[in-house]
């Protein structure tokens, strides 16, 4: 995106730092659980609450998915890497430190396709992944002087994932957020709900003049809790940025916040004093040693992931770019839809997903992925019965909401409610000569050589037939009688 | 002062399994003397009836026929471990009033082998300081007196001097005690006692309250060489709950005590006699050398060229890792809170009443330490020295089987000595500091006393879990120096 300035073009340069929540029943370095939404202070260990004497113990688990994120992302995996402890004080961090990685992550450079709307698509750099611990929750509101303070959140394992400065837009950023969230949830690392807060991005904007490959200070806005929000955040930030430069300004690097209902940013209430974290390696904990035995284990457990299952819905089933991002957006949409489309002509399984089955799962919030409308097997076999010739589409379409309505598979819902099409030539001649009879006006209207009046006639039979005439058969037919 | 004060740890389990007494007149006798010796300050809390219920339920137990290694023993447990219900403080304002919902794994662990607590002993505030004056709670005077001048008052060392006071003066038989530094060792020497910092990761530090994470090492303290090796065998072992323990088996460190060490090469630092280092303590390096020469092992003279790195390189470690533990001290969660008008402005009532001069000065060094800028001229150097200084051990080692040395640079000081200048007080670490940084064991054990009657103790240092070979030189050398003297009133 090239934003036009009064003193020329202007280009946005764009990193993205997402914190995600790791998907573990246990936190980082405590055996307390992670649940969302218990209540306050009823997930915190000593470890957590940072009593004396305690002692912080990895969660292996947190490794393993910290290590698959990485084989996700492509990226390198550091054998060895090394928890540091950032040092600061503040009424919900109870060590007076986080637990986290500085110069030795356990996860190196990565790259992330994003899909743009044209079907294209781009590779964005990833910097780095590091484990590290959340902080509890501070609650300002519930007291005139005082803070509440909750550490559920506190010690819970958080992936810190960092993309180098590639992308150039909002859209692009958005792109990237979605296709990473996508990422995650197929390997099942982050459930990747940003209104929970298990996904949370921090934005990195500058701008500089178009063909320059400066990079002009930055600004960081802080947790923004929706893809719609950040980018919004990023054209507010990078057009704030370009009045700055234009009237003559200087650009201060600084932490800002997201305000939604303003749709602006703002500068966070200056801190007293820069913080210095003194990052040093935590005395606690050993050298963090993956073997590669059980990266190669985890690299083998690793699902196709939405790249490669777009390719290959594109290979095997014929569908477009488009389509094909659209089916693997989710990893249970893939799944249905090669449910449905498996041993069958991909092209009709991906209409019937994305038309009546996309339109009827959103239609009710009482439908999900694990209580589908209708099921891929029925639906699956409800295209057969298209193919051979037991319905035609146009029936099908009442076949659907049959099967949608009482769960039942789609022969039985033919066989019941008497939906199978006519393909006795004897009995459709027979409906095709009640109409001739009833309307000799229209007939010698049509041998007359008023063609257009044909689709009447064969409306009139497909009524008479309640809709179950073989349409190609009616037209056969149709055709013929009027020649005789 | 009872018999039953008196006896070993060893000779009073021997008795017990006889039937001669009982854990509960064992653990009477010895809180009636606690009682008597308050003057002391060895203690930060007694408990008494807790002592009587566990001593009972010892009783019982011994019935049974299910008795531990300690069973029936009267403990004095370093006030730095946290005990279940029992205040811990770690002689600081801050903690004062805190009460632990969970047991220590070392403590868990002794009162798992059957022994009894008799209470919290005192210490130098959050384990930093080599003369147990900078405890909240009071200082802790050394039970030993001077022949020249009965009336001064010593200080006992720290900062494990609670435990070293209380050992000596008969009013524990035995004490746990922590070392970063030489906190174990020197108190162990100031109060004519044995004691052992074993290798880092032989003990669980879950539950210590944290001084240098890195360095730290809980360790026994004990009347002789024996006592400590059966302590030992009870504290120690792999803790799935300290990531920094060991996943090793735990030998019988008692019956390396077969009083055979011929052949064994004794390693004799020559950097370890820096000027001015006192011809009493000299001598008795010297004796000591002479006793494992009887015995048949053969002195070797090692160098260990960066010793003289040690100190400064440990007060940077040490005080970086101390300023980053102690952070968690503030007043939101637990013990002491001095509300203040907003957040930062009750962190900095709060930590500056809660905590002495000395913690807060080695939390200033700490920081200062690890700050931008600093970093790699202060710690990550000073990993770098360390790193040396492990070197040096490792290269004696592959020549030497246990290196000896005197433990400090001299007898127990005066309350009224070196307490101006701090740096006078550290160079009491001079001679410990260096195996706590290279992580080895070291053993403190008392050879002699000085012309006031003092004793001075020798520290043997082993290799990375060789407890063992250290425990058996130094059952040789007790046996050799046939030390008896007590202090006055025992």
């Amino acid at each position: 995106m090239i934003i036009q300035g009064d003193t020329g073009d202007w280009e946005i340069v764009i990193g993205l730092e997402v914190h995600a929540q790791v998907i573990s029943n246990a936190k980082l370095f405590s055996g307390a659980a992670t649940a969302f939404g218990a209540e306050p202070n009823d997930q915190v260990s000593f470890v957590d609450a940072g009593f004396p004497g305690m002692l912080p113990v990895i969660n292996e688990k947190c490794v393993e998915q910290a290590v698959r994120t990485g084989l996700g992302l492509k990226a390198q995996i550091n054998l060895t890497s090394v928890f540091a402890r950032k040092n600061y004080f503040y009424a919900d961090l109870p060590q007076g430190y986080q637990i986290s990685q500085y110069d030795m992550p356990i996860v190196g450079e990565g790259t992330l396709l994003i899909d743009l709307p044209d079907g294209s698509t781009r590779a964005i750099g990833i910097e780095r992944l590091h484990l590290e611990q959340d902080a509890g929750k501070s609650i300002h509101d519930m007291h005139p002087s005082k803070s509440y303070i909750d550490l559920n959140r506190s010690g819970v394992a958080l992936m810190e994932i960092v993309s180098k400065p590639d992308m150039r837009s909002p859209e692009e950023a958005g792109a990237y957020l979605t296709k990473l969230r996508t990422i995650l949830r197929y390997l099942e690392t982050c459930d990747g709900n940003m209104q929970e807060g298990s996904m949370r991005c921090d934005a990195n904007v500058s701008v500089r003049p178009v063909g320059s490959t400066e990079l002009r200070t930055r600004c960081e806005i802080k947790n923004v809790n929706s893809i719609r929000f950040v980018q919004q955040a990023i054209e507010f930030e990078a057009r704030r940025h370009i009045d700055v430069y234009e009237n003559g300004g200087e650009i201060k690097q600084e932490t800002r916040l997201f305000d939604s209902v303003k749709g602006e940013t703002r500068s966070m209430r200056s801190k007293e004093h820069a913080h210095d974290y003194r990052y040093f390696p935590d005395p606690d904990l050993l050298p963090l040693v993956v073997s590669q035995d059980l990266v190669d284990s985890i690299q083998a457990t690793l699902p196709e992931l939405p790249d490669e299952k777009k390719a290959r819905f594109m290979a095997e089933y014929g569908l477009n770019a488009y389509d094909a991002g659209v089916m693997v957006a989710e990893k249970d949409s893939a799944e249905f839809f090669e449910g449905v489309a498996k041993g069958r002509d991909g092209k009709t399984a991906a209409n019937w997903v994305m038309g009546d089955f996309f339109a009827t799962m959103n239609s009710d919030a009482k439908y999900t992925w694990t209580n589908p409308p209708v099921t891929a097997e029925n639906l699956g076999k409800m295209i057969d019965l298209i193919k051979d010739g037991t319905i035609s589409t146009r029936l099908a379409k009442d076949v659907f909401i049959f099967m949608v309505e009482s769960g039942k598979d789609p022969a039985t819902i033919v066989e019941e409610k008497g939906l199978k099409q006519v393909t006795d030539t004897g009995a459709i001649e027979k409906a095709i000569d009640e109409v001739f009879a009833a309307n000799p006006d229209k007939v010698a209207e049509v041998k007359g050589g008023k063609d257009k009046l044909m689709g009447w006639f064969v409306g009139q039979v497909m009524k008479a037939t309640q809709g179950k005439a073989n349409p190609g058969m009616l037209n056969e037919l149709i055709a013929k009688k009027f020649k005789e | 002062m009872s018999e039953l004060t008196k006896l070993t740890i060893a000779q009073a389990r021997d008795k017990m399994a006889k039937g001669e007494f009982t854990a509960v007149e064992l653990t009477e006798a010895h809180i009636k003397a606690m009682e008597a010796k308050r003057n002391l300050g060895a203690y930060i809390v007694e408990t008494p009836d807790l002592a009587r219920e566990q001593a009972k339920a010892s009783d019982l137990r011994r019935q049974a026929g299910q008795a531990g290694a300690l069973e029936g023993i009267p403990l004095g447990i370093k006030d730095l471990f946290c005990t279940k219900g029992v205040q811990t403080t770690a002689a600081s304002h801050i903690l004062e009033g805190f009460k632990p919902q969970y047991e220590s794994t070392v403590s868990g662990k002794l009162l798992d082998a059957g022994s009894v607590m008799l209470g919290k002993l005192n210490l130098d505030e959050f384990a930093m300081g080599s003369s147990n004056m900078t405890s909240y709670f009071g200082k802790v005077t050394n039970p030993w007196k001077s022949k020249s001048d009965a009336a001064k008052q010593l200080v006992p060392g720290g900062s494990s001097g609670g435990s070293a006071a209380a050992v000596a003066a008969r009013i524990a038989m035995g004490a746990t005690g922590t070392d970063t530094g030489g906190s174990i060792r020197q108190p162990a020497a100031f109060c004519g006692i044995t004691g052992i910092k074993p290798t880092y990761g032989r003990c669980s530090r879950w539950g210590v309250v944290a001084f240098a994470s890195s360095l730290d090492q809980p360790g026994p303290m004990a009347r002789d060489v024996r006592d400590c090796a059966i302590m030992l065998g009870a504290m120690a072992g792999h803790d799935s709950k300290d990531s920094t323990s060991a996943p090793m088996a735990v030998p019988n460190f008692e019956a390396a005590l077969t009083g055979d060490i011929r052949g064994l090469k004794v390693g004799i630092p020559k950097e370890y006699r820096p000027d001015g280092l006192s011809d009493e303590i000299q001598q008795v390096w010297e004796q000591g050398i002479e006793w494992l020469k009887a015995a048949g092992a053969t002195p070797v003279e090692i160098t260990l060229p960066h010793t003289k790195y040690a100190l400064p390189t440990y007060y940077i470690v040490a005080p970086a890792e101390a300023s980053s533990n102690l952070a968690r001290y503030d007043g939101v969660r637990f013990g002491l809170r001095v509300e203040g008008s907003s957040l930062d402005d009750m962190y900095k009532k709060t930590r500056a009443a809660g905590f002495g001069p000395e913690v807060r000065r080695r939390i200033m060094i700490g920081t200062y330490v690890l700050s931008a800028g600093y970093y790699d001229a202060y710690y990550s150097k000073a990993q770098k020295v360390r790193r040396l200084i492990a070197d040096d051990f490792k290269k004696a080692f592959e020549t030497v089987d246990v290196i000896l040395t005197p433990t400090a640079p001299s007898a127990a000081f005066g309350m009224d000595e070196n307490t101006d200048d701090p740096v006078t007080m550290w160079l009491n670490d001079v001679f410990t500091i260096p195996t706590s940084l290279a992580g080895l064991p070291g053993l403190s054990l008392p050879a002699g006393l000085n012309a006031d009657g003092l004793p001075l103790g020798l520290q043997l240092i082993g290799r990375p879990f060789d407890e063992e070979t250290v425990f058996k030189v130094a059952g040789v050398m007790e046996s050799a120096a046939g030390f008896t003297a007590t202090p006055e009133g025992v």
